[in-house]
């Protein structure tokens, strides 16, 4: 084994691989200075670099169309509630931040929910969110999505406990939030098949 | 006699609160200049700019908690912050600070006190100045605290003698040990530094080393000493300490500036033919200018260079400053005994 490492010399992939060596530093490299002020040149050019930092309240970073951030229980076309407490997302949550009691619709309750059941509380704790958007491709009803909309601060843990009320999209067409975007092509194809047409 | 010791009152009052806001403002700077060489911004929220980030910092640090701890010395406890701030302080009597104001015809020197051992005054006091930390250090009943001290110690006697040593080229030539006359001698463009570049070069060293500023900053050493000699400090007792730090650089820039870029000369301001006053004011702004070129430099070393190491550290002190500044003392007294 060692003889053939031997026999062969590494042959490097990207030629910009050095060969360590111990050799004596001469009187230049040892007194420094040249070192010391070829580090200060560096560190002078800095100072007129072009500032990294984002000066946030006013200035704010852009998102990909498809950033994960805070969730949001979507509706359909007619303004009912799609999610039907089937409790998938919650079982494919990796922190376990989802929570959920399911009820029954009555009668008279058709134009709030789309379907028999649907979720009555819907809690998601987004300090145990990690938002990996496991959620959202384990729905089957395209209930929860992740949005660009990064969760606010506060003062108190229990705060950060989201309920329905946060969640679910506005019923106004005009306010809903488009997350067409991050519907891949698998998706879009996959309802086009008229078998699952109640999904869309 | 009553109007020179009103003079010298005000003098002094004012020197005293222009180190206080120069310390105060540095800090700011500091962070600035730290923010720009490593591409941020540094603090811009407080006021425009940033400019009332002094004040915040100085408002909190006298809003927290004075936290001593039960087996530090209290009496040496209090004693050392008040030490480096008091001695750090002391050290701007003895620097000229500009040419003589004029008013009613009497001539009044920008000088708190003309001392004929100016230069010794000025490092006897700089020497007790390490008391401050050792005091410290020592009085916090500490390991680390301790350890930063004993640092301290033995680094600012080993950088004190190479310091001592290039001053006495300087001494030399200048043949008064009065800083007054040291800055005379310095007329126009006939600055110390072009005789003595490495004299110069050997106590910008020393400076960094005495003002514990990094790379020499191993007394306060983050990485192996939690916080060195202030470890066990916290409230405005902390703050004295750093605040005391950023008037050691501005006292040892003017001290540099002074004895080695001629002090308040600049080539042709003499020649401008300016009133005695004007004059005096421009010739304190030149100063000015050299101290904060400086303050620039020692903030532009502390954010490029890492800390060294306290074996390092000793070497560079024993085996390179001084042997180099003895052999500069030998080579200007040979070349001062060539010329005479």
């Amino acid at each position: 084994m060692s003889k053939t490492l031997k026999q062969e010399k590494m042959n490097s992939l990207t030629n910009r691989s050095k060969i360590v060596s111990n050799k004596q530093m001469n009187f230049w490299e040892r007194i420094y200075i040249p070192a010391i002020l070829k580090g200060l040149g560096i560190t002078f050019v800095h100072l007129f670099r072009e500032k990294v930092t984002f000066q946030y309240p006013e200035v704010k970073r852009e998102f990909s169309e498809i950033y994960r951030g805070q969730h949001v229980l979507k509706r359909d076309d007619q303004g009912r509630e799609r999610c039907t407490a089937c409790g998938l997302c919650a079982v494919a949550c990796p922190a376990e931040a989802i929570t959920m009691v399911a009820a029954e619709r009555k009668p008279g309750e058709e134009h709030l929910y789309r379907e028999e059941k649907y979720a009555a509380v819907y809690e998601i704790n987004m300090l145990r969110c990690i938002f990996c958007g496991l959620c959202e491709e384990a729905c089957p009803k395209e209930a929860i999505f992740l949005t660009s909309a990064t969760v606010a601060s506060e003062y108190t843990r229990d705060k950060f406990i989201y309920g329905k009320e946060l969640l679910t999209e506005p019923m106004d067409p005009a306010k809903r939030i488009d997350i067409s975007k991050r519907q891949t092509k698998e998706v879009l194809e996959f309802k086009k098949d008229l078998k699952h047409k109640h999904n869309r | 006699m009553t109007t020179y010791i009103i003079y010298k009152t005000l003098l002094a009052s004012f020197i005293l609160i222009l180190s206080l806001i120069v310390a105060m403002y540095s800090t700011l700077i500091e962070r600035k200049m730290a923010g720009w060489f490593q591409d941020r911004h540094g603090p811009n929220r407080a006021g425009p700019w940033g400019l009332l980030q002094p004040l915040a910092d100085g408002i909190k640090l006298f809003f927290k908690e004075e936290f001593m701890p039960n087996t530090a010395d209290k009496f040496l406890y209090i004693l050392g912050p008040s030490l480096t701030m008091f001695i750090a302080l002391l050290t701007s009597a003895a620097i000229p600070w500009g040419p003589d104001l004029v008013i009613n015809g009497q001539a009044y020197s920008l000088q708190v006190a003309d001392i004929n051992i100016g230069i010794l005054y000025i490092f006897a006091i700089v020497s007790i100045g390490v008391y401050g930390i050792i005091i410290g250090g020592w009085a916090s009943n500490n390991k680390y605290a301790l350890l930063g001290a004993v640092r301290a110690s033995s680094q600012m006697i080993s950088y004190e003698l190479a310091m001592s040593l290039s001053i006495i080229t300087i001494v030399m030539m200048t043949g008064s040990l009065s800083m007054r006359d040291i800055v005379a001698q310095q007329q126009g463009f006939n600055w110390n530094i072009w005789y003595q570049p490495v004299g110069f070069f050997i106590f910008l060293i020393c400076a960094f080393a005495e003002t514990n500023r990094a790379p020499f900053d191993l007394p306060e050493c983050e990485t192996e000493l939690v916080g060195g000699y202030h470890t066990e400090y916290s409230s405005m007792k902390l703050g004295f300490y750093l605040f005391a730090e950023y008037i050691n650089m501005f006292i040892s820039g003017a001290v540099m500036a002074t004895l080695f870029l001629g002090g308040y000369h600049f080539p042709g301001l003499d020649k401008l033919g300016l009133s005695p006053n004007v004059f005096a004011f421009v010739s304190f702004m030149v100063l000015f200018m050299k101290i904060t070129l400086f303050g620039f430099i020692y903030m532009w070393i502390r954010w490029t260079l890492p800390r060294f190491r306290y074996d390092q550290l000793m070497k560079l002190g024993w085996k390179s400053l001084i042997p180099l500044a003895i052999l500069n003392v030998v080579i200007t007294g040979v070349v001062i005994l060539l010329n005479q």
